[in-house]
């Protein structure tokens, strides 16, 4: 690659007590692309995302955004970092101490020091976006359903024009009809944001419809990456297993969780 | 070898807690100080501490001072110093039992909703949000609740101060017939600045005690709704200890005569 990718780790390294969750990860992501890592539960992706947000730091390693080296940033540089991005949880996160409008326009009052009548239109604009109607900004989240919480979490993770999203599990636990809505409304965020966007699921379905490159963790490590039209014929016995759900296979079940 | 391999790990253990809260501490010391604060949580943490808690603190100071006065005329009258019940009244409740009581009141009141809504940000990865969200944790959540702690609380206690005295006068007029004008007189007599001033600078500490630990065991949960109830449990244990061994170092600190 010649252009500078969006975000770059080499070699990424953590261990909590004797476990080794993060193995050195090698991986890339490009400006504009929506990357999807799968792998089973217990594999290192969550870690991964928490590492590249500076929510953990890694032991070893190095992780750059816009080729910028980031494991040893500051807290107010970090701030100032977390701006180019957004994240939906995978239980949405909602702050239940807001109502939904709030926590939608959380980014714009408290980071980006926006008027809150001006945040409030945004934040209704951007309910609007993922198919929420304004009656439901002045709810509380604990008054929707799961679904609704990851729209609004979505909704969230988008306010400020994010240039790069991450989607933890973002069909866990959701209908197959909600989950397949979920991903139509990822798809045109990411779409309409021209933002780079990781996401971590171990749906497939989820994974084929947003992927535009696919990559494999296994035991903290990066086995395999690939276009997303390529998974059925990757070659890689851990994917095929992965990709077909098959108990028998190289990859053994773990487990304890971490 | 057990026996010294089990007590250095208990040791290992005790330091690293100790050196964690430390560093907590510090980082959040530092986030009370340095712009930006948010107003609006700040005030929000003041009436949930002072507002909510009168009847509470109020109630409880009520009554300890009517326990006193009748107390201290079954005991004193035994050798004819009956006249010393107001005295006796005023000093108990300004010097200890005001700010001890109201401490841990709302040690048990406040300490434990900090912990639980924290433990539960924590584990439902709120807190996580917030940072993504580029605000950070310490100056949202923990900031807030050791201002208003630092602040809140010593007003609690001069008004459990003037309610406790109250409370002896009613006992000691209506009950033990003293003459009000009396018992009033006696009540400021021997009455110095540094009685009460020495309780408020004890309600401060303990304010800021109560929020520390509430919030320092919160952040630090993990393991969903089990988790979350162990950290009440400790943060309320905490707090109440430190607040009697507290106690004791700043009565010693003020009223040492040696």
């Amino acid at each position: 690659m010649t252009t500078v990718p969006k975000i770059a780790l080499k070699n990424v390294t953590k261990h909590f007590g004797p476990k080794k969750v993060l193995n050195g990860i090698d991986l890339e992501v490009a400006k504009g692309e929506s990357l999807v890592v799968i792998g089973g539960s217990g594999t290192g992706k969550s870690v991964m995302l928490k590492s590249i947000l500076g929510l953990l730091t890694p032991d070893s390693g190095s992780i750059q955004v816009d080729g910028v080296e980031t494991t040893r940033l500051r807290s107010r540089e970090r701030e100032k970092l977390l701006h180019k991005f957004g994240m939906l949880f995978q239980g949405a996160a909602l702050f239940d101490s807001l109502t939904v409008w709030e926590n939608v326009a959380f980014g714009l009052i408290q980071g980006a020091h926006m008027p809150r009548a001006q945040a409030k239109e945004i934040a209704v604009a951007k309910l609007g976006a993922v198919g929420l109607t304004p009656d439901v900004a002045e709810l509380s989240p604990s008054e929707l359903s799961g679904g609704m919480q990851k729209r609004v979490g979505l909704a969230r993770a988008i306010a400020d024009e994010p240039e790069i999203i991450f989607f933890d599990e973002p069909t866990t636990g959701l209908d197959p009809i909600m989950a397949d809505v979920i991903n139509e409304l990822i798809v045109q965020c990411v779409k309409d944001l021209g933002a780079t966007a990781v996401t971590i699921t171990h749906d497939m379905a989820s994974a084929r419809k947003i992927a535009d490159r696919i990559a494999m963790i296994y035991q903290g490590r990066i086995i395999w990456t690939g276009h997303a039209r390529d998974i059925d014929n990757s070659g890689n016995a851990y994917v095929d297993q992965f990709v077909h759900g098959r108990a028998d296979g190289p990859i053994k079940m773990q487990i304890k969780a971490l | 070898m057990g026996f010294l391999a089990a007590t250095g790990r208990a040791f290992l253990i005790f330091l690293e807690a100790t050196g964690r809260l430390a560093l907590f501490t510090g980082s959040a010391l530092s986030h009370c100080v340095r712009p930006p604060l948010y107003p609006r949580q700040i005030l929000r943490q003041m009436i949930d501490i002072g507002y909510y808690s009168l009847p509470v603190v109020g109630l409880t100071a009520l009554f300890t001072g009517m326990v006193l006065a009748l107390q201290s005329y079954s005991g004193f009258s035994r050798f004819q110093a009956e006249g010393a019940i107001a005295t006796v009244v005023v000093l108990s409740i300004t010097r200890e039992l005001g700010p001890v009581l109201a401490g841990l009141m709302v040690a048990g009141r406040i300490g434990a909703a900090m912990a639980a809504e924290i433990g539960t940000m924590r584990v439902t990865e709120q807190i996580d949000a917030l940072s993504t969200l580029s605000t950070n944790p310490y100056k949202y959540l923990v900031a807030p609740r050791l201002i208003a702690g630092l602040t809140m609380v010593p007003l609690l206690v001069v008004v459990a101060d003037i309610i406790g005295v109250f409370g002896g006068f009613l006992v000691g007029v209506y009950r033990l017939d003293f003459n009000a004008a009396s018992y009033i007189n006696r009540t400021w007599e021997f009455l110095q600045p540094v009685d009460v001033i020495s309780g408020l600078v004890k309600a401060a500490i303990f304010g800021f005690l109560i929020a520390l630990m509430g919030c320092y065991h919160g952040y630090h949960s993990k393991g969903g709704a089990q988790g979350v109830g162990a950290a009440t449990t400790n943060a309320v244990v905490s707090a109440s200890i430190m607040i009697l061994v507290w106690n004791y170092l700043i009565t010693g600190l003020f009223f040492s005569t040696k």
